[in-house]
């Protein structure tokens, strides 16, 4: 029987296969940061054990760093205390670092790709569950935990067992308007947040091959948010243009070699996964959150749904108090919502063609009054090459804050907060309760409708820009 | 790490599906850089409403915590797992479980036992009737014992293995370091490196 791309992947990286236990898989590249890290590193130095393979290892600073005034020792005691610790620990461990300041320091799974790092058919791990955006070039990409970050720098190797397989295919031609976010934000509520659990989901179909290495990354990021462990992409010639001429990209007769390898990775036409879910692209549109985990999702053109709308009884409670938390009143259409934070960047919508989709909506206008509009690239070279095309004058002059790169306020964790009872569109992947601060409120959507939504104030297409 | 056999306590219902990382230790405990003292994170945002459950004094001491489905969804950190152990707990009964949670837990050495929705919903019932109703979870029976009741339980038959012997992952993995090597002098020489 034939296999899938994960399977292909997966074979390819067992060390050792016993009856009864699970594979020891052999990890190709580690990335960390300082979140975490720090505990790990601990655990090793209490047991005395080296780093294996510090040249697999990859350090960077993203989580909680400023993102103005990044010159300035940290203000926070502890986010300093993080970093000075990763910082201490790349050194006494011999591992690469990228620290704040440095033109390749960024969200490490915007640095990954960026330095052609990632690439098809490797296993690729990292203590954050985004680390499924590496799987967006076909590579077998997960977030770990702790331990298991402490496990992979003493051995290189994880023991795991084997993931089940879900393929989602989207079939035919997305409308204008139509994003890989938004692509993605209609899986998660079709399936649910659990649906994909111990799944490694491929996606497949036209509209998955339109889309460019951006847009991939975009969707395999939140495959975690639809509850699955890793999101893969088989490696087209999309993927084969973004990953040659970046600086750890293979190069002359080693290239070739390593095309025709990654071509073998597809899934085999009688492979069969044990999960299979079709979606029209047709019928996809702008799509935004309206609760506070990323299933509860709607089309921007719907309402906000009531708690009889539920199919049972969980669910019925879950939109009680999602609508409680959010303060929203059921039946009010998603596009009368007005917001006052918008945010823009994280690693799900944080790369270059996010920020060029975003100037080209902002381009000429300007941003609402009482909206607060954060852009915050996903690396400093993402920075750089903004600035190199002018995107950061449109910004400013709509009246957007250009930062530095970071996590920012994807999560609560740096000076890029919502206060409580704050409203924001975000581009970045979780909506839960406090995710982005205390008491905040998060709708999840895609940088055009982010940029529509602050130049508007309330949520809102690009179409609705007219 | 302790082995892990039989576990008996007293127990809190946590009537919540859904029951994400951010909501058992918010992100902002995730800054420290040390292993333990976490349970004054352990729900946190929860913890303020005097009406929690964890805030009602007939559960103090527990060390059994059953919950609705999909606990531990959202962010990987561990930092829920050891949260959970710092405040007491040794076992989290539920339906289902995120997968990341789960194995984190099985290598920190909390127990995650799966069990029918009714087991949970007679759990809920009977320890709020009794918040002194001891609870025995059996991991080498796989079965859970309450009152006159008995359930079985799904856990991972490797993690039982690995929590009944108290055996360090890392430990186990460096005894073949032979194979791992045999491996590494095989890689495809194109891949890449972050120096
Ligand atoms: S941008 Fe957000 S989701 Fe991505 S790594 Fe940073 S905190 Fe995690």
């Amino acid at each position: 029987m034939g296999r899938t791309l994960a399977q292909k992947v997966w074979d390819d990286h067992v060390v050792r296969r016993a009856e009864g236990e699970p594979d020891l898989l052999y990890i190709d590249l580690h990335l960390t940061h300082e979140v975490t890290s720090p505990q790990a590193f601990d655990g090793l130095r209490s047991a005395d054990r080296p780093v294996r393979r510090t040249d697999l290892t990859l350090a960077t600073e993203d989580h909680n760093v400023p993102t103005i005034d990044i010159d300035r020792p940290i203000a926070d005691p502890v986010s300093r205390a993080q970093v000075d610790a990763l910082r201490a620990n790349a050194a006494e461990f011999d591992i690469p670092i990228f620290p704040l300041g440095s033109v390749e320091q960024g969200i490490v799974h915007v640095v990954g790709p960026q330095l052609g790092l990632t690439q098809p058919g490797m296993t690729i791990v990292c203590g954050d569950s985004h680390t499924s955006t590496h799987g967006a070039f076909g590579a077998l990409a997960f977030g770990i935990g702790t331990s298991e970050v402490e496990h992979v720098l003493a051995t290189q190797t994880l023991p795991l067992k084997p993931f089940k397989t879900m393929a989602v295919t989207v079939e035919g031609d997305l409308p204008p308007d139509v994003t890989a976010k938004d692509i993605i934000l209609a899986v998660i509520a079709k399936i649910g947040t659990g649906g994909g659990q111990g799944h490694v989901i491929e996606y497949r179909g036209d509209a998955i091959r339109s889309l460019s290495m951006e847009g991939r990354m975009t969707l395999c990021n939140m495959s975690i948010e639809a509850g699955a462990r890793a999101g893969m992409i088989a490696p087209d010639e999309t993927t084969f243009d973004y990953v040659q001429g970046r600086p750890h990209a293979p190069s002359g007769a080693e290239w070739d070699e390593a095309v025709e390898y990654w071509r073998s990775l597809a899934t085999d036409d009688d492979a069969v996964f044990d999960t299979e879910v079709v979606i029209d692209a047709s019928t996809l549109s702008p799509f935004v959150t309206w609760g506070t985990n990323p299933g509860q999702g709607l089309p921007l053109s719907a309402s906000v749904p009531a708690p009889e709308d539920a199919r049972d009884e969980t669910e019925r409670i879950a939109i009680e108090r999602a609508l409680e938390y959010m303060d929203l009143t059921p039946g009010t259409p998603l596009k009368d919502i007005t917001v006052d934070t918008v945010f823009v960047g994280s690693c799900t919508n944080g790369r270059l063609e996010d920020l060029r989709a975003v100037a080209g909506i902002l381009r000429g206008r300007k941003v609402a009054d009482g909206v607060r509009m954060l852009v915050v690239p996903g690396s400093a070279r993402v920075r750089l090459e903004a600035h190199s095309e002018g995107l950061d004058e449109i910004f400013r002059a709509a009246g957007a804050e250009w930062r530095e790169a970071g996590c920012s306020m994807c999560l609560g964790m740096n000076p890029d907060k919502l206060e409580p009872g704050q409203r924001s569109a975000s581009t970045s992947n979780r909506n839960f309760e406090g995710r982005q601060g205390p008491g905040g409120r998060t709708h999840l959507v895609s940088p055009e409708v982010a940029a529509a939504t602050a130049v508007l104030g309330h949520l809102a297409a690009p179409a609705d820009l007219s | 790490m302790d082995k892990f056999l039989v576990h008996t306590g007293t127990a809190v219902p946590l009537r919540r599906s859904n029951v994400d990382t951010d909501q058992i230790i918010p992100a902002e405990y995730l800054k420290r850089v040390t292993r333990h003292g976490f349970e004054d994170g352990l729900f946190k945002g929860w913890r303020a409403d005097p009406q929690f459950v964890l805030n009602q004094p007939q559960y103090d001491g527990a060390t059994i915590l059953v919950a609705g489905p999909d606990f531990g969804t959202g962010s990987s950190r561990e930092h829920a797992v050891w949260a959970l152990q710092d405040y007491g707990f040794k076992v989290v009964i539920a339906p289902r479980f995120a997968d990341i949670f789960r194995g984190n837990s099985g290598k920190a050495g909390l127990l995650t036992a799966a069990v029918d929705q009714s087991v949970v919903e007679d759990l809920w019932a009977r320890i709020e009737a009794e918040p002194s109703l001891p609870v025995t979870v059996d991991l080498d029976q796989q079965v859970i014992a309450y009152a006159d009741q008995s359930a079985p339980f799904d856990v991972d038959g490797y993690v039982r293995w690995r929590l009944m012997e108290g055996l360090d992952d890392i430990g186990i993995t460096l005894r073949y370091a032979d194979d791992i090597s045999a491996f590494e002098s095989q890689r495809h020489s194109f891949l890449p490196t972050t120096r």
